[in-house]
C-alpha cells in the first residue's frame, strides 16, 4: 500500500527584492513523496529546487500553498508539534566543508541535535549513540574526538549523514549531497545512503542537478525549470519516455561516458539561457528556449496534468481538452 | 607539438613538502584534444599550470623535468620570453568564468588587451578582430556587447568571452582547466559544441582537464588518467574506455552512473587517495587496489606499452603477475 508521507500542494515561494520586484523562486508546484521511496528533484541552478527543500524544512515560510507531512500542514504546527516534526525531518547539506562547525569535535557535531531535543538523560548513553552512528556511516569510534578539518570530503559528508540520522528521522532532505565530492567518493556516499534507506526505512528527497546520479538513486523524479515543475514520473519512465521538451533537451545534453554512444547519438542543443525568475516569460516559462514553441505557449500557462498513469507533465503539446493522451499534437521528434 | 618529460613539481608548506606532480610524461599532437582526467588533488591542474609556467614560486617549484614546445624547453625559459609564449602560442581557460574576468573593465578592453600586448595592431584592426572572435564564439550583437562589463553577461556567455580572449592571438595550444564544471548541463552542451567548432576552424590543439568522463567521451582524442601526481594510464579514447588496463581506470569507469543503463549498486572505489606529503613508495593506488600484490607496495611499476598509443603503469602487466593470476583469483 503506497502511503503519501509528504504532499506539496500548489506551493509558492516568492522573495521580495525591494522596489516592488518579486523573485518567483517557486511558482505553484505540486508533488508528493511516498513513504520509503527516494524522490529526486532535478533542475539547473536557479530553478527553485533548493528553495523547495528549505521551505519543506520550514527554514522559509511559504508564500502560498501547503506542505503536508503525514497529513499535517507543517507551516501551521503548534510549537510542540513543530519539535516533533523536526525530529522526523532532517537535512544533509551540499558542502561538507561549510556545514560542519570547524570548532566542534565530531562528537559535539553529532550530539548537538540530541541535546537540543533532550533525547538522553545521561552523557554516557549519548556517547554510546554517537559511536553507534559513526559505525553506521562507515567511520569508527576513534573519530569522535577529532575535528572536521582532519577528514576528507567524503568522510565529512559521512559525519553530516550521521548528524542527520541522530534523531532517527523518517524523512531526509539531501540537498546536493554529493556534488562537492570526487567521482569515486560520490559512489561510496550514494551506496551508503541506499543501504541506510533499506536498513531504516527512510524516505529521501534527493535534490541534485546531476541527472545521471539522480536516476541511479531515485524511484521517482520531478524535473524543475524556472520555479515550475515541468514533468514528474518514475525514474525509468523519465529516461525511456521523456515527454516535456525541456526534459528531452536536458537528457540529451548530458554526455554519456561511452565514446561510441556519444558519437552516434543525436543531441538537442538548447538555444539561449535561463530567463530571470524576477521577470519570467508569460505563459509557459520554457517557451523562450523551446524548439517546439507554439502561439498558445506565450498566452496560456500549461496545466499540470497526468497524461499517462503516474506521469505528470505541464506542456501544451500534450493538452487535449480533458481527454488526455501522451501523444503530442505535433511530432516532437521531427526536428 | 608539446612534449613533457619527467615533470616534478613540489610545494613547500609549513606542514612539509607536497609532491604534487611526480614524474609526468605526456605529449600533444597538432590539432588533437588530449584530456587529462583524475580526481581533485591528483595534480592535473598543477601539470597544466606548470606548462604555462604559472606555478607560484615560492612555494611551488618545478624540481625536475622538461617541457618542450616548438623546440624550446619552457622550464629554462626566462620570464620575459615566457610572456611572449603565454597568450600567443599557448593560452589557458580557467574553471570559473565568474572570476576569470576583470569586473572593472569592459569586455572589449579585455578582449583587445592581448592583441595590443603582443601584436602591433591599430585600434581599428584590434576591434575588427575582437568582433570576429565574438562572432566565432557565438555572442549576439557583438558591437554593443563590446562596451559592456562582465556582470552584464550570464555564466555561459562569460565562458564564451573567456574562450574568445584565449583565442584572439591565434594560439597553437589551448589549455582548458575544467572549462564547463561551473556551468549547467544545457550550457555545458553549448560550450562543448563550441570547442569542437573552434578546433575544426582553427586547428588548435587542446589540453582538456576534467573529472567528467562524459565530457571526455564526447570531445577527447586521447586520454591521460592521473592519480596521485602520476599518469597511470594513457591511450586513445577507445583504448581507455573499451580496453582499460589499470585497475584505477577500470574502477573510475565503473563508479560513474550511466544515464543509459539501469540502476543497481554503484561500484565505488573504497578508500581515499594517498597523502602527497609522503607519497607511498610503490604504486600510489596499491592501498585501494583489489589486485594489489606484495611488489606493488614497494616498487613503482614500470611502464608497459600495450600499443604505440596505449601505456600503463601497473605490475599486473608483468609476465610474472600474469602467471600468478592464471593460477589464483584476486582477493
Amino acid at each position: 500500500m503506497v502511503e503519501r508521507i509528504l504532499e506539496i500542494n500548489h506551493l509558492k515561494k516568492h522573495f521580495d527584492m525591494g522596489r516592488g520586484t518579486m523573485l518567483k523562486a517557486v511558482n505553484d508546484v505540486s508533488f508528493h513523496v511516498n513513504r520509503g521511496e527516494t524522490f529526486g528533484l532535478v533542475g539547473e541552478s536557479g530553478c527553485g529546487k533548493s528553495t523547495i527543500g528549505r521551505t519543506i524544512m520550514t527554514l522559509y515560510d511559504r508564500t502560498a500553498g501547503e506542505v503536508l507531512f503525514n497529513g499535517k500542514n507543517v507551516h501551521e504546527l503548534p510549537t510542540k508539534e513543530k519539535f516533533k516534526y523536526y525530529r522526523s525531518m532532517q537535512m544533509i547539506f551540499q558542502d561538507p566543508y561549510a556545514s560542519l562547525n570547524p570548532r566542534s569535535t565530531v562528537r559535539e557535531v553529532i550530539s548537538e541535535p540530541m541535546e537540543v531535543h533532550g533525547i538522553f538523560k545521561n552523557k554516557k548513553e549519548q556517547l554510546e549513540r554517537v559511536y553507534q552512528l559513526l559505525e553506521e556511516v562507515g567511520l569508527n569510534r576513534d573519530h569522535a574526538n577529532r575535528y572536521p578539518h582532519e577528514f576528507s570530503g567524503g568522510q565529512r559528508q559521512r559525519i553530516g549523514i550521521a548528524r542527520a540520522l541522530a534523531l532517527n528521522p523518517d524523512f531526509i532532505i539531501a540537498d546536493e549531497p554529493i556534488s562537492a565530492l570526487d567521482v569515486s567518493v560520490q559512489a561510496q556516499v550514494v551506496n551508503l545512503l541506499k543501504e541506510l534507506q533499506v536498513e531504516k526505512g527512510l524516505t529521501f528527497l534527493f535534490i541534485a542537478h546531476d541527472l545521471s546520479m539522480v536516476k541511479q538513486i531515485s524511484d521517482r523524479i520531478g524535473v524543475m525549470y524556472l520555479g515550475n515543475m515541468v514533468e514528474m514520473t518514475a525514474a525509468d519512465q523519465l529516461y525511456e519516455r521523456p515527454l516535456h521538451p525541456y526534459t528531452r533537451a536536458l537528457l540529451s545534453a548530458i554526455p554519456i561516458p561511452d565514446p561510441d554512444i556519444e558519437e552516434s547519438r543525436e543531441r538537442i542543443i538548447l538555444e539561449g539561457e535561463l530567463p530571470s525568475p524576477i521577470n519570467p516569460p508569460s505563459g509557459c516559462v520554457f517557451r523562450t528556449r523551446c524548439p517546439m514553441a507554439m502561439d498558445i505557449c506565450a498566452k496560456e500557462k500549461p496545466v499540470w496534468q497526468e497524461v499517462e498513469q503516474e506521469h505528470y507533465v505541464a506542456c501544451h503539446l500534450y493538452q487535449e481538452s480533458s481527454g488526455t493522451s501522451a501523444e503530442p499534437k505535433v511530432n516532437i521528434l521531427s526536428k | 607539438m608539446l612534449e613533457v618529460q619527467d615533470l616534478h613539481v613540489t610545494f613547500t608548506t609549513y606542514g612539509g613538502t607536497v609532491k604534487a606532480v611526480r614524474g609526468v610524461d605526456l605529449y600533444v599532437n597538432e590539432g588533437e584534444t588530449l584530456a587529462i582526467v583524475g580526481e581533485s588533488g591528483c595534480g592535473k591542474s598543477v601539470t597544466s599550470n606548470a606548462i604555462m609556467r604559472l606555478i607560484p614560486s615560492p612555494p611551488g617549484k618545478i624540481t625536475r623535468g622538461m617541457i618542450r614546445f616548438k623546440g624550446e624547453d619552457l622550464v629554462s625559459l626566462s620570464e620575459k620570453a615566457m610572456r611572449n609564449i603565454r597568450g600567443v602560442d599557448i593560452s589557458m581557460i580557467f574553471q570559473d568564468p565568474m572570476t576569470a574576468l576583470n569586473p572593472t573593465l569592459t569586455i572589449g578592453t579585455q578582449l583587445m588587451e592581448g592583441l595590443y600586448e603582443h601584436q602591433k595592431v591599430t585600434g581599428q584592426e584590434a576591434k575588427r578582430r575582437a568582433l570576429e572572435m565574438m562572432d566565432l564564439v557565438g555572442i549576439p550583437n557583438p558591437e554593443e556587447r563590446l562596451k559592456q562589463y562582465p556582470h552584464q553577461f550570464s555564466g555561459g556567455m562569460r565562458q564564451r568571452i573567456v574562450i574568445a580572449i584565449a583565442l584572439i592571438c591565434e594560439p597553437e595550444l589551448l589549455i582548458a582547466d575544467e572549462p564547463t564544471t561551473a556551468l549547467d548541463v544545457t550550457i555545458q552542451a553549448q560550450i562543448l559544441e563550441l570547442f569542437e567548432k573552434i578546433q575544426k576552424q582553427t586547428g588548435v590543439s587542446i589540453i582538456l582537464i576534467t573529472h567528467d568522463l562524459g565530457v571526455v567521451a564526447k570531445i577527447a582524442d586521447r586520454i591521460a588518467v592521473m592519480y596521485a601526481g602520476k599518469i597511470v594510464e594513457v591511450g586513445t579514447k577507445r583504448e581507455i574506455f573499451y580496453q582499460p588496463e589499470h585497475p584505477y581506470t577500470k574502477g573510475l569507469l565503473r563508479s560513474v552512473p550511466r544515464l543509459d543503463l539501469k540502476g543497481g549498486k554503484l561500484a565505488a572505489i573504497e578508500g581515499t587517495p594517498p597523502d602527497l606529503f609522503s607519497p607511498p613508495e610503490g604504486c600510489p593506488f596499491a592501498a585501494r587496489c583489489a589486485y594489489a600484490m606484495e611488489v606493488c607496495t614497494h616498487v613503482h611499476p614500470v611502464k608497459t606499452s600495450l600499443s604505440p598509443s596505449h601505456q600503463v603503469d601497473c605490475w599486473l602487466q608483468d609476465e610474472r603477475a600474469k602467471k600468478l593470476l592464471a593460477t589464483s583469483s584476486p582477493k
